[in-house]
């Protein structure tokens, strides 16, 4: 029993990382496509004024990910990080990259040095999803079991493509979402413009690549596949669909604090139906849910951590997407740093 | 995985202590309306803002490698210690959000307003370090599971598994470490400043403050240092031998400072005190310590480990024992003058302070962990029964690239840090009072701002 409340949690940590980890890659997704110096100028300021707030808060769901699932099924996660070693690897050289990037670029001054660590950023913005993705889609094939070693084949086929094309397209249309939103927050019209394209330009490519992904799972996963064209895996597939088509019809009348619901709702319920569609496996057809649960007094306790967390954690979350949204957390400028402060004479001792 | 954290050890002190002393001084400036306290603490929280990315970089990649080098550790023991980390990774969610606030919180939120969501935070970082110490101590000294006959770990006891022997010493020795680390580094900096005869208040507040709380710190250190020692004597006897190289259990065991282990037992080289170990460990000559030679040879440190876990020790030891004259030394003079020590002798030995924190927290982190060889689960898992499967060659590339990155990231975070001090000194050397002239955004933070509705004029001075 206990078990399975875990893997709940873990998969609503998914989710969460999915949406939160994911509207910033697609903020960093589409710093990457906004052009040269001069031209991207003014969406890449946008990024960077949308993302600086939060992106740290969104990153932590990842390690928040990865713990609960050394405690709560240490072996998942030993087969997970066998298997899978050389993606997880990228991944993780990719975050660091990425984060490190994303926190020199502001305060480095000269336009070279901003172009290094702007590019670093932008491009491991793609690599990691990416590489995430073709993990879980790895997974979802069946090609991993405890005990694989790692090899190419878990996640260079095609349903791990997919799974990390399909991924980064996610991040985009999130990344989008919010960019429009944030725009209109910052008062940039042109932008609201700008982005709204490029939302629904990604919703395009999403359906795309959803299809083609149909096609490939069909023989490749074939037991995540039927999870998810049957049953209530499909029920909220579909929800997911008219939820993201509903997104795009919010951006249209330029409700974009709706279509931020919407759009993450979708991605959200994609990630859920997934998890449904493992169901009872945590890797299809060789490890379930019960034969990978850690000792069940360490469940009782994560789970109680997880609760008094929850009470300590969500009230400063909120407060701090609240006060973000509302536009009252601003950064220092380089003038309040710069500034002299009065009494500053020197002084002969 | 020892270079990350090694690498990521040295964000720590100011992951946990930096926010705690920018608070003090923002506590400070909002009490007494000290400008030049606002001012310190503006800028440190803009240096808090880089260092806590990098850390948050670093911890990520920390977390990965768990599962991608040690796999067989966490496989096997992950539900037994692993909750320690569970702690640790919702402090750190709410450290993230907590900082966010206080940084991003300086220009819009009412100024007490915006000390009270900062104060949480050095709490939440306490209990960050809880976790991660708690599953450091699990490793040491693990308790908290019996095995069954395939050697599985079961009955799991959690609050045996993060309430074990090493962790009360351990937790004391870290938090305390770190601060007084902060401390002396933060001060360091300013002391330098103060040697270039930048003798202003900016420069003396900016030194005053932090060497204050490391320097009342030093001597506790230097007593929670002796009693983890002492547990380790208690607890591990075998890394207690390694640390000061006893090879024979006895008695009337003499101390080596420094020196080098062979493989025959002798020890060349360092200093020898007769009876000194003897008495250190149990206070009396006639005190049994347990030596190398107890275990067979594959259960216990090389006597190269050894060697290098009694390197770091000593170097441990002799750093702490020269920072408490230097906390002596200012203490008496602000007792007796109130006043910094005149001699610019002080102000080197207090530069030189923070670099040698550093080293000494990577000694610490060198005994513990290279003193409990073989084990990576101390007398239950070997080192080499962790670790990854995968083929040498791809973790010596991957090995590669992370620290090319590694470099690459923290030679940036320096140059991005001694580039915006540079920038500062010289706003503040050159420019006249006030803000640069002509800077629409020169407005200063909690001052009447254009947008806001809740203006508030409260600053806090008279």
């Amino acid at each position: 029993m206990i078990e399975d409340v875990v893997a709940w949690v873990l998969l609503v940590a998914v989710a969460a990382y999915a949406c939160a980890g994911g509207t910033d890659y697609g903020a960093g997704f589409w710093d990457l496509v906004a052009g040269g110096a001069e031209r991207g100028k003014r969406p890449r300021w946008l990024i960077d004024h949308a993302m600086e707030p939060v992106w740290e808060t969104n990153n932590v769901w990842l390690i928040f990910v990865l713990v609960i699932m050394w405690t709560g099924f240490p072996v998942l996660f030993q087969t997970v990080f066998s298997a899978m070693w050389l993606p997880l690897a990228l991944a993780a050289v990719g975050l660091v990259l990425r984060g490190a990037g994303f926190a020199l670029r502001k305060p480095a001054r000269r336009l070279t040095r901003r172009r290094v660590y702007g590019a670093v950023f932008a491009v491991s913005s793609l690599l990691t999803p990416f590489f995430l993705g073709a993990a879980v889609g790895g997974i979802a094939t069946g090609r991993v079991a405890p005990g694989t070693q790692a090899s190419g084949d878990a996640w260079s086929n095609g349903t791990s493509v997919i799974a990390g094309l399909l991924t980064v397209a996610a991040t985009a249309f999130l990344g989008a979402v919010f960019l429009t939103a944030d725009a209109r927050r910052f008062d940039a019209p042109d932008l609201v413009g700008y982005f709204r394209l490029r939302a629904w330009c990604t919703l395009v490519v999403l359906a795309v690549l959803a299809i083609v992904g149909l096609a490939v799972t069909h023989d490749d996963a074939p037991y995540v596949h039927d999870g998810l064209t049957g049953g209530v895996g499909l029920v909220l597939v579909l929800i997911a669909v008219v939820s993201a088509l509903a997104t795009a019809w919010l951006l249209y009348r330029v409700a974009t604090g709706w279509a931020r619901v919407t759009a993450i709702g979708s991605v959200a319920l994609v990630v859920v139906a997934w998890g449904l569609a493992q169901r009872p496996y945590l890797i299809p057809t060789s490890l379930t849910v019960s034969e990978a649960a850690g000792a069940s007094t360490t469940l009782r306790w994560l789970m109680l951590v997880s609760i008094i967390a929850v009470v300590l954690v969500g009230p400063p979350l909120v407060l701090l997407y609240r006060l973000d949204t509302r536009g009252a957390l601003q950064p220092l400028t380089e003038a309040d740093l710069r500034q002299t402060a009065p009494g500053r004479e020197p002084e002969n001792p | 995985m020892a270079f990350t954290l090694a690498s990521h050890i040295l964000l720590v002190p100011f992951g946990v202590a930096l926010p705690a002393i920018t608070l003090l001084m923002h506590y400070r400036g909002l009490r007494k309306g000290d400008a030049v306290a606002l001012l310190l603490a503006r800028r440190w929280s803009a240096v808090m803002a880089v260092q806590f990315a990098i850390g948050i970089v670093t911890g990520t990649v920390l977390s990965f490698e768990f599962g991608l080098l040690w796999p067989g550790m966490m496989g096997r023991w992950g539900d037994v210690f692993g909750l320690g980390f569970g702690i640790e990774a919702w402090a750190f969610f709410l450290e993230a959000i907590l900082i966010a606030l206080y940084l991003y919180g300086w220009r819009r939120l009412k100024p007490w307003t915006h000390f009270w969501l900062g104060l949480p935070l050095p709490l939440a970082a306490l209990m960050g370090a809880f976790g991660i110490v708690a599953a450091n101590a699990w490793m040491n000294t693990p308790r908290g599971f019996t095995l069954d006959a395939s050697g599985k770990p079961v009955h799991v006891n959690v609050r045996q598994a993060v309430f074990t022997p090493m962790f009360g010493p351990e937790y004391w020795h870290f938090v305390v470490g770190v601060v007084l680390t902060a401390g002396y580094v933060v001060a360091g900096v300013y002391a330098v400043g103060l040697l270039r005869g930048r003798r202003d208040r900016y420069h003396r507040l900016g030194f005053t403050l932090p060497f204050t709380v490391a320097a009342i710190l030093t001597p506790v250190q230097f007593v929670l240092g002796d009693s983890i020692a002492r547990s380790v004597f208690h607890e591990q006897p075998v890394k207690f031998a390694a640390t000061e190289l006893v090879w024979k259990t006895d008695t009337h065991v003499p101390e080596y400072l420094f020196g080098r282990l062979h493989a025959d037992g002798s020890v060349s080289g360092g200093i020898k005190v007769p009876q000194l170990d003897s008495i250190l460990a149990g206070f009396r000559p006639s005190t049994e310590v347990t030596g190398l030679t107890s275990v067979p040879a594959s259960d216990r440190p090389t006597v190269i480990q050894a060697t290098i876990a009694h390197w770091a020790f000593d170097i441990m030891v002799t750093v702490g024992s020269l920072l408490v004259l230097l906390a002596l030394w200012y203490g008496w003079c602000r007792l007796r003058r109130r006043e910094l020590p005149r001699s610019p002798w002080f102000l080197r030995c207090a530069a030189l302070a923070g670099a040698a924190c550093l080293l000494t927290v990577e000694c610490g982190w060198i005994t513990t962990e290279v003193g409990r060889q073989p084990w990576i689960v101390y007398q239950n898992m070997r080192v080499s029964e962790a670790v990854t499967g995968t083929r040498a060659a791809s973790l010596w590339t991957m090995f590669g690239i992370v620290a090319v990155v590694y470099v690459l990231a923290f030679g940036s975070f320096l140059t991005v840090l001694v580039k915006m001090s540079h920038r500062w000194r010289l706003a503040d050397e050159g420019a006249p009072a006030g803000a640069a002239a002509g800077d629409l955004e020169g407005d200063t933070p909690y001052g009447p701002r254009p947008l806001s509705t809740t203006a508030s004029g409260d600053r806090g001075d008279e």
